[in-house]
């Protein structure tokens, strides 16, 4: 068998490569049509990439029917275990399953490092310049970057400059998206310091794809990601406060009607910790404990997947039911630690994203390894002016919203919608910026009789702690609508294995 | 234990036990009137109403329902989401009790709970109980029993199992001592029943009560095939050995109410185990004789005040000091907020 294998990886290779590349690829990829866009796994002539040369041998040797049946059975494994996020809006508490595609998207090992080295230089310049805001300033004073877009930013917390944040970080957890263009080149498109959701998935689909393809699996050589919870645990275990020989961490959730609950409860499970609501714990003397069976416990670190604004009804919203009175001050004390710390939403202001390769430039004296997506700022009188000529050309986004919500793609946008959005720029520059619509790559992707290109992106989870940790791949998301550029879960998007090799191919 | 944990893990566990017993209940009565002659609607309704009586939602019934017939009972009692007690409502209401408490449950645990509640909101569920009642039923009650065994088979003896533990048999006392008082019309309001044999119907009657508990084969096991009022009572209250008898379960309530808090069986330290400990002597010490001298529906009117007096003292201790009342719209909707 193995020499059987080898010997037809081989020649796929070679026509890969472009040694010998036939005029029409075969097999499943016999109609498939990449439309020029950047394709993940098959090159221009038709034939897959090298890193992508076993996996797609293997789909060749599969019949529809096999992969079909193959699908379902995952399909209905993540149902039974209620992998599952929540629809808003359905009183019935609607379940769905995040779609996930069974083809894999793989990352050679040389492109991984890129990536990856890309990714530190990225969330280390973001928490030195989270520090510098929230202390000194130079990067304001500097006049790097105008202190009216920091101070106007919606999730800059006045009340915590000054505040020395355990171990002087700021962001812990990030989930940085990234995408690639016609020509393959890797984007960022924008960061999540806050509570950025996805890597049950990652750890979920990695289960899934394990099952269903337990050879290729082996063959490929892929890096695993499994030791995500126990790194994430280290990590919150590393920011505790000092002189704590062996903190308890808890996981705050919102609750089981949040859309991320399910990712909440498989992390805590994971980690081995509790997890708690906000009405689970209460602070006194400055101190925070949960309400158990046994009486009152101290609570150490919190990773909390809570927005700032409902945190602490006695600091920010007063209205908060999920929060926790009096963990601010317990915070300020330092009896309590917060993962991430209360004020990163700053850099997720996508104004502030713009300015990224200058915190870069400002703070490590390096060249961004990744570059942005560019960029323009409609509170720039230049720019807005730009934008609002070219809007049938550009996408809108406004500056901090999530999940694909407040945004307009320019060349698909009714005329009325952008006249609407043209308004809104006019009215709040400040909360607009605008970028070219980038031609996303492609992934082959599993639908009715076959397989299609769909757009994908990616969303590789970085640790920074004691050490920075990137699990090797992340979220792939992809775009299941046909032409749709947009991957979020809540408007149609589906999800993927990320693998990422030891080798090249 | 967060108190919110034991708190859902204790509902999780009693509405699995109630759906169980329900299912019984439901079953078994469809199938005695297979064997009923000369039904009418009076004589239908006057079988099926005790039925309905039994679960406490007689009312809700009523509202709802103009006659009690085979049909409406069971759609009431299976089907009927406005029921908090039908067997869909409360295996929803567990698996969502399951759900704020993923992270304690084995994943055996977990995924046997989802596939039961998606194979009730499935249209497979009304398939099936229209094709074959009693498959469907049996589907419920393995369903409850395969949980059972995987909680005993795979989850620690920790605090949550004995939250677990206390909710099944506090449960199942109560339904037993609910499922006896069924035909209590039957037997005289105090004093023993007389020794005649009793009717066909009655014997019918009482046997389905025997088998709603799935006591059946028990019992004649040990008083032989005739079924009187009196040895079924004393039977499935005072048993020692029957897993499914008041006393048995009060017994295993007791031991799980000291697995929690770790005191000894002889002593209490708190209400809850003081009420359980001395309700386990009372029925140590009772004969068929005390429990039909108070009357049998008299003395099943007071056992489950007892249980119910026990319930809410567990809940006192345990849970209550935690929780501050919210409105649930409220919480929702800032849960759903949050930006993830």
């Amino acid at each position: 068998m193995p020499t059987a294998t080898d010997s037809a990886q081989n020649e796929t290779t070679c026509s890969g490569t472009g040694a010998a590349a036939p005029a029409t690829p075969s097999g499943p990829f016999r109609s498939y049509d990449t439309q020029g866009y950047f394709d993940e796994m098959l090159d221009p002539s038709g034939g897959p990439r090298p890193h992508y040369a076993r996996f797609a041998q293997r789909l060749t040797g599969m019949s529809r029917t096999e992969f079909e049946a193959k699908r379902r059975a995952v399909d209905l494994a993540f149902m039974r275990q209620g992998i599952t996020f929540n629809v808003y809006g359905d009183s019935r508490g609607t379940e769905r399953i995040f779609p996930f595609d069974l083809v894999p998207r793989i990352i050679p090992a040389a492109e991984w490092a890129y990536l990856e080295t890309g990714l530190i230089q990225r969330i280390t310049a973001l928490n030195l310049f989270l520090h510098d805001i929230y202390h000194d300033q130079h990067i304001i004073r500097d006049g790097t970057i105008p202190a009216e877009y920091v101070f106007s930013a919606k999730h800059f917390r006045r009340e915590f400059v000054n505040f020395p944040v355990p171990r002087d970080i700021y962001i812990h957890i990030c989930g940085t998206d990234i995408i690639r263009d016609a020509a393959g080149k890797y984007l960022v498109l924008e960061d999540n310091g806050r509570c950025p959701s996805g890597v049950s998935y990652v750890l979920e689909n990695r289960r899934a794809i394990k099952r269903t393809f337990p050879e290729s699996f082996e063959e490929n050589g892929v890096r695993p990601v499994e030791h995500y919870p126990a790194e994430l645990l280290k990590l919150l275990k590393y920011i505790a406060p000092a002189g704590i020989a062996d903190p308890t961490v808890v996981l705050l959730t919102p609750g089981a009607f949040n859309s991320a609950y399910f990712e909440h409860t498989y992390l805590a499970r994971q980690m081995g910790i509790e997890i708690v609501e906000g009405r689970d714990l209460l602070v006194r003397d400055q101190h925070v404990y949960m309400r158990t069976t046994k009486g009152l416990q101290p609570v150490h670190v919190i990773y909390r997947r809570i927005d700032d604004d409902f945190i602490d009804p006695l600091v920010f919203r007063h209205d908060s039911a999920l929060g926790v009175p009096g963990l601010i001050n317990a915070y300020r004390a330092g009896h309590v630690s917060l993962a991430n710390s209360v004020g990163t939403g700053v850099a997720d202001d996508k104004v502030m994203y713009c300015f990224v390769p200058r915190m870069i430039k400002y703070y490590l004296d390096q060249e961004p390894i990744l570059p942005n997506v560019p960029t323009y700022l409609a509170s720039e009188e230049a720019d807005r002016r730009y934008i609002v000529e070219h809007l049938p050309e550009l996408v809108v986004k406004a500056a901090n919203e999530a999940g694909g919500y407040g945004m307009l793609m320019g060349p698909q946008a009714a005329a009325a919608e952008r006249e609407e959005f043209r308004r809104r720029i006019e009215a709040e520059p400040r909360n607009y910026i605008a970028q070219p619509v980038v031609r996303l790559s492609r992934h082959p992707t599993g639908h009715e009789d076959g397989f299609a290109g769909r757009h994908v992106d990616l969303r590789p989870f970085i640790l920074y702690g004691e050490k920075t940790v990137v699990v090797p791949g992340g979220l792939t998301r992809v775009a299941l609508r046909p032409g749709s550029l947009v991957v979020n879960s809540s408007q149609g998007g589906g999800s993927k294995d990320t693998w990422v090799l030891y080798g090249s191919e | 234990m967060l108190s919110r944990v034991a708190h859902n893990l204790f509902w999780m566990s009693r509405h699995i036990e109630r759906a169980e017993n329900t299912a019984r209940l439901v079953d078994v009565n469809l199938q005695l009137l297979l064997d009923v002659h000369n039904l009418n609607d009076r004589t239908v309704a006057a079988y099926w109403l005790p039925v309905v009586q039994s679960t406490g939602d007689e009312e809700l019934f009523l509202q709802l329902h103009t006659k009690a017939t085979g049909r409406t009972v069971t759609e009431f009692l299976v089907f009927q989401p406005l029921n908090p007690n039908s067997i869909v409502s409360c295996i929803a209401q567990a698996r969502e009790n399951a759900r704020t408490v993923r992270d304690q449950l084995t994943l055996e645990v977990w995924e046997a709970l989802n596939r039961l509640y998606l194979m009730l909101q499935s249209p497979r569920a009304r398939e099936l109980w229209r094709e074959s009642p009693q498959e469907f039923f049996d589907e419920i009650k393995s369903g409850s029993l395969h949980l059972q065994g995987l909680t005993d088979a795979t989850v620690v003896r920790n605090e949550g199992w004995y939250f677990v533990q206390t909710a099944r048999f506090l449960e199942r006392a109560d339904k037993t001592s609910r499922l006896l008082d069924l035909r209590h019309a039957s037997v005289p309001a105090r004093g023993a029943p007389a020794g005649a044999e009793p009717s066909q119907t009655d014997a019918l009657a009482w046997s389905a009560v025997l088998r709603s508990c799935s006591a059946w084969d028990a019992y004649k096991a040990l008083h032989g095939a005739e079924v009187q009022p009196a040895l079924v009572a004393e039977f499935l209250l005072l048993s020692e050995g029957f897993p499914r008898s008041v006393r048995f379960c009060v017994q295993q309530l007791n031991l799980a109410l000291r697995g929690i808090s770790g005191v000894a069986e002889n002593r209490f330290g708190n209400e809850a185990e003081r009420l359980c400990g001395r309700l386990l002597a009372e029925l140590q010490f009772s004969t068929a004789a005390d429990v039909f001298d108070c009357g049998l529906h008299a003395y099943v009117d007071q056992l489950q005040a007892k249980l119910n007096a026990i319930g809410e003292a567990l809940f006192q201790t345990y849970i209550l000091q935690a929780f501050r009342l919210q409105s649930d719209d409220e919480l929702r909707q800032q849960e759903e907020q949050q930006q993830q």
